[in-house]
């Protein structure tokens, strides 16, 4: 029987690109690019290492998104995964991380067996990296997140991974199935290759809320725990003084008279 | 809370478009106005709420979801008081500061208790009293002395049903965000992520608001009697804040960075009340095994708790430039920091980086040498007391957060800044006579 991986992935707005207009204080999304969120990317690497190095390895990924979120599918199919799957709907929009992890949950049952969960540690707008922890809560599997390490056996049952810590790693052992999250000193993502052909058509299938079979009542804004009060653009802190001064030496002493002003040293 | 447009009153103008960053406005025909037409919220919105105050004629409102259980069966704040190693985690202390404050804002009665899960671990009660906590909640069994998913979220999960807290605290580590989403979703409440601000009262968040944000605050109450827990939040990496609410489910939890709360004084010889709790864990709870955990060789960079901090960035050009940033930290009593950058660049260890996806500091000073200020790494330091800025740029966004910009030559300037160092005062003196 196949090893089967599936991989959540989310398609997120470039970040590094996002600026603020000036006169609203908003963020200008416009010409933003969309892209396959960082650490999904090391997720689905790792997965696609386990298709290059053991037969029978099928990978799936899921993603809960508007309809062009189907173009972060065909872009994992091009660098090797089997299967795209695009959870669409209205009734899913305004999801909180709880709510997201019901959606996504629905789907994995419906996909069926599975081996190995993957997920990135955190997605760069939201930045909560909360689904992959209450996905596996949902699935009831253990997790491990932070994942810098992977390795498993020829078993395709037990599973030794590094989980990174602030002052250093652990090393921890753990058997399928179960979710991993993966943060960038994982692996580097290759770039897409057209490995096979791949037919969009029939390698990515859209499904809604009721092809999930998803309980209504916990997806969604007004079902999520967690609702957006206000949002806002953090304000500048206030500019303060240019040093002045025709020498180094100049420039040296007026910043430390400005110190001393401020009573900080 | 989604947002409703009245139709009787909008007038069709347009002007709420530009301030949603989803694009999410549309007009449909409606012929009640002159022009035939309002405004429409597609399916593009995100609940941001950043439109509510954009509507001059009061078109725009706030759709409330009403909570349908009763949450007054819940009191009290709870801090996870981390530890490792038979050590609490800095940030314990700083949440149980902060827990202090606010389970003062909820009402006099509320009490702000410290969760110690662990083994041998008795100890550390008296610590977490002396520094506020009013109650200690201890968690000791063999199989908790190492954290792991399973053993600690079956633990606290059992001791919030059983004594059901209102707020439950986290520190964002790496532990902290593993665990408290496994929590939050076993019990089917909220939980908000890495929080750098939190609120009780509608007036102190609005305070906290006119101060350091951009938000129009108009549209808030300051007498709205609500207990919930605002929490403010960076997303979009640090390009937006949010404040999230957690108003039908309890307890409310968040996780909040490390380094940006306040410690309370210590009171030596503090007390508080210990309740033994017993965990009811079995071997078999835990489908992970811990091999082995490795400390890094390095030293560990104390950022979180410098006065001074001296970074250096790509400008230094070479990982040389690191030994007179290091010569600079050493004159000021400082310790080094670095941007992503200079860390990418190989020139020194992660343990130094600041910002995003580094460490969050807030020293009294702070020295930015080489650093353009990327957003990503102001999301680190912008707190900070003073910053002072030395680049050769006029133009880096750096000068835009910097108390004092220096426009030079950083190898020029900081050996300047060494020399003079210790006349400061004279210095300052001269030019107050
Ligand atoms: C400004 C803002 C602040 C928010 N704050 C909070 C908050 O504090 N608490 C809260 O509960 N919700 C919050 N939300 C809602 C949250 O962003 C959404 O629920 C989102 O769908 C998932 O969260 P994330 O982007 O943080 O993902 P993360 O939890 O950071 O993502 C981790 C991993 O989960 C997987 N994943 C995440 N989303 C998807 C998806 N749609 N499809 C497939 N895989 C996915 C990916 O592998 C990803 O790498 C916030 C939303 C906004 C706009
Ligand atoms: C998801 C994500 C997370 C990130 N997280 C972080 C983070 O946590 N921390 C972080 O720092 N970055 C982070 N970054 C990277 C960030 O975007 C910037 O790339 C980085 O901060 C730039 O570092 P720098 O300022 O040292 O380099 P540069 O931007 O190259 O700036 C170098 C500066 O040095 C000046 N300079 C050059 N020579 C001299 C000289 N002789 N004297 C004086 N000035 C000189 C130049 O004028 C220039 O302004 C992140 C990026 C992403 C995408
Ligand atoms: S909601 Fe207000 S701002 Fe927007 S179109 Fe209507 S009247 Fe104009
Ligand atoms: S709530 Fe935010 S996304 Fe929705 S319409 Fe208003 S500004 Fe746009």
């Amino acid at each position: 029987m196949a090893f089967k991986i599936i991989v959540c992935a989310k398609q997120v707005p470039d970040t590094n690109e996002i600026r603020i207009n000036p006169e609203t204080g908003t963020l200008i999304r416009d010409g933003v690019p969309s892209i396959l969120n960082h650490d999904d990317a090391n997720a689905l690497e790792e997965a696609l290492k386990i298709k290059d190095k053991f037969d029978d390895v099928h990978i799936t990924v899921i993603t809960m998104g508007p309809p062009q979120a189907k173009d972060l599918l065909i872009e994992c199919l091009a660098m090797g995964a089997d299967e795209g799957i695009l959870v669409s709907d209205r009734a899913v929009g305004g999801s909180d991380t709880w709510a997201t992890s019901n959606v996504l949950a629905a789907a994995v049952h419906k996909v069926g067996d599975y081996d190995l969960l993957f997920a990135g540690r955190q997605a760069i707008d939201g930045d909560t990296a909360q689904v992959g922890p209450q996905l596996a809560e949902k699935m009831d599997v253990p997790q491990v997140t932070y994942v810098q390490k992977f390795e498993i056996a020829d078993n395709m049952k037990d599973i030794r991974v590094e989980r990174a810590l602030e002052d250093g790693y652990e090393v921890i052992d753990i058997q399928t199935p179960c979710m991993l999250t993966a943060i960038k000193e994982l692996n580097t993502p290759r770039y897409m290759y057209m490995k096979g052909i791949f037919n969009p058509d029939k390698d990515i299938k859209v499904w809604n809320a009721k092809d999930i079979e998803v309980d209504l009542t916990t997806v969604g804004l007004e079902a999520s725990p967690t609702n957006v009060f206000r949002s806002f653009t953090p304000k500048p802190k206030g500019k303060g003084v240019v040093v002045e001064g025709d020498t180094d030496k100049d420039l040296a002493k007026n910043l430390l008279i400005g110190l001393k002003g401020k009573h900080v040293i | 809370m989604a947002i409703n447009i009245i139709k009787e009153k909008c007038i069709g103008c347009g002007q709420c478009f530009p301030v949603c960053p989803a694009d999410a406005f549309e007009f449909e025909a409606y012929d009640g106005n002159k022009l035939g037409k309002v405004a429409k919220i597609n399916a593009k919105c995100t609940f941001c709420n950043q439109c509510l105050t954009a509507c001059k004629f009061g078109a725009i409102e706030e759709k409330k979801i009403e909570s349908a259980v009763d949450l007054s069966d819940y009191k009290d704040v709870w801090v996870f008081a981390e530890q490792r190693d038979g050590k609490l985690m800095n940030v314990a202390l700083e949440l149980i500061g902060e827990g202090y404050r606010l389970a003062k804002e909820i009402s006099e009665d509320t009490k702000v208790c410290a969760v110690l899960v662990g083994d041998g671990i008795d100890h550390l009660a008296q610590e977490c009293y002396e520094y506020g906590a009013e109650r200690v909640i201890m968690i000791q069994d063999p199989l908790l002395k190492n954290f792991t998913t399973d053993a600690y979220t079956k633990v606290i999960v059992d001791a919030v049903e059983e004594y059901k807290p209102e707020l439950v605290i986290y520190g964002a580590t790496h532990i902290g965000r593993d665990l408290a989403p496994r929590v939050a979703a076993r019990l089917n409440t909220g939980l908000t992520a890495d929080c750098t601000r939190l609120d009780i009262k509608v007036s102190s968040y609005i305070d906290y608001a006119k101060n350091n944000t951009t938000l129009d605050t108009s549209t808030l109450d300051p007498n709205d009697p609500s207990t919930g827990i605002k929490q403010t939040r960076p997303a979009f990496g640090g390009n937006l804040m949010a404040t999230i609410v957690c108003p039908r489910t309890r307890p409310q939890m968040s996780t909040v960075r490390p380094g940006v709360m306040q410690k309370r004084d210590r009171v030596e010889g503090a007390k508080g009340e210990l309740v033994e709790y017993k965990p009811n864990i079995a071997e078999s709870d835990i489908r992970t095994k811990i091999v082995e955990i490795v400390k890094s060789a390095k030293e560990m960079v104390s950022l979180t708790d410098a006065d001074i901090i001296c970074s250096g960035g790509r400008g230094l050009g070479d990982p040389s430039g690191f030994e007179l940033i290091k010569e600079f930290a050493d004159k000021v009593g400082g310790v080094v920091g670095s941007s992503r950058a200079a860390v990418d660049a190989g020139w020194i260890d992660h343990s130094h980086q600041v910002g995003q996806t580094g460490t969050t500091v807030k020293p009294k000073i702070y020295f930015a040498c080489g650093i353009s200020g990327a957003i990503q790494h102001l999301a680190g330091m912008q707190t900070s007391d003073i910053i002072v800025a030395i680049n050769k740029d006029s133009d880096a966004p750096i000068f835009e957060v910097a108390d004092f910009g220096i426009v030079g030559d950083l190898y020029k300037v900081i050996p300047e800044i060494i020399a003079e160092w210790d006349n400061a005062e004279a210095l300052y003196d001269a030019t107050t006579k």
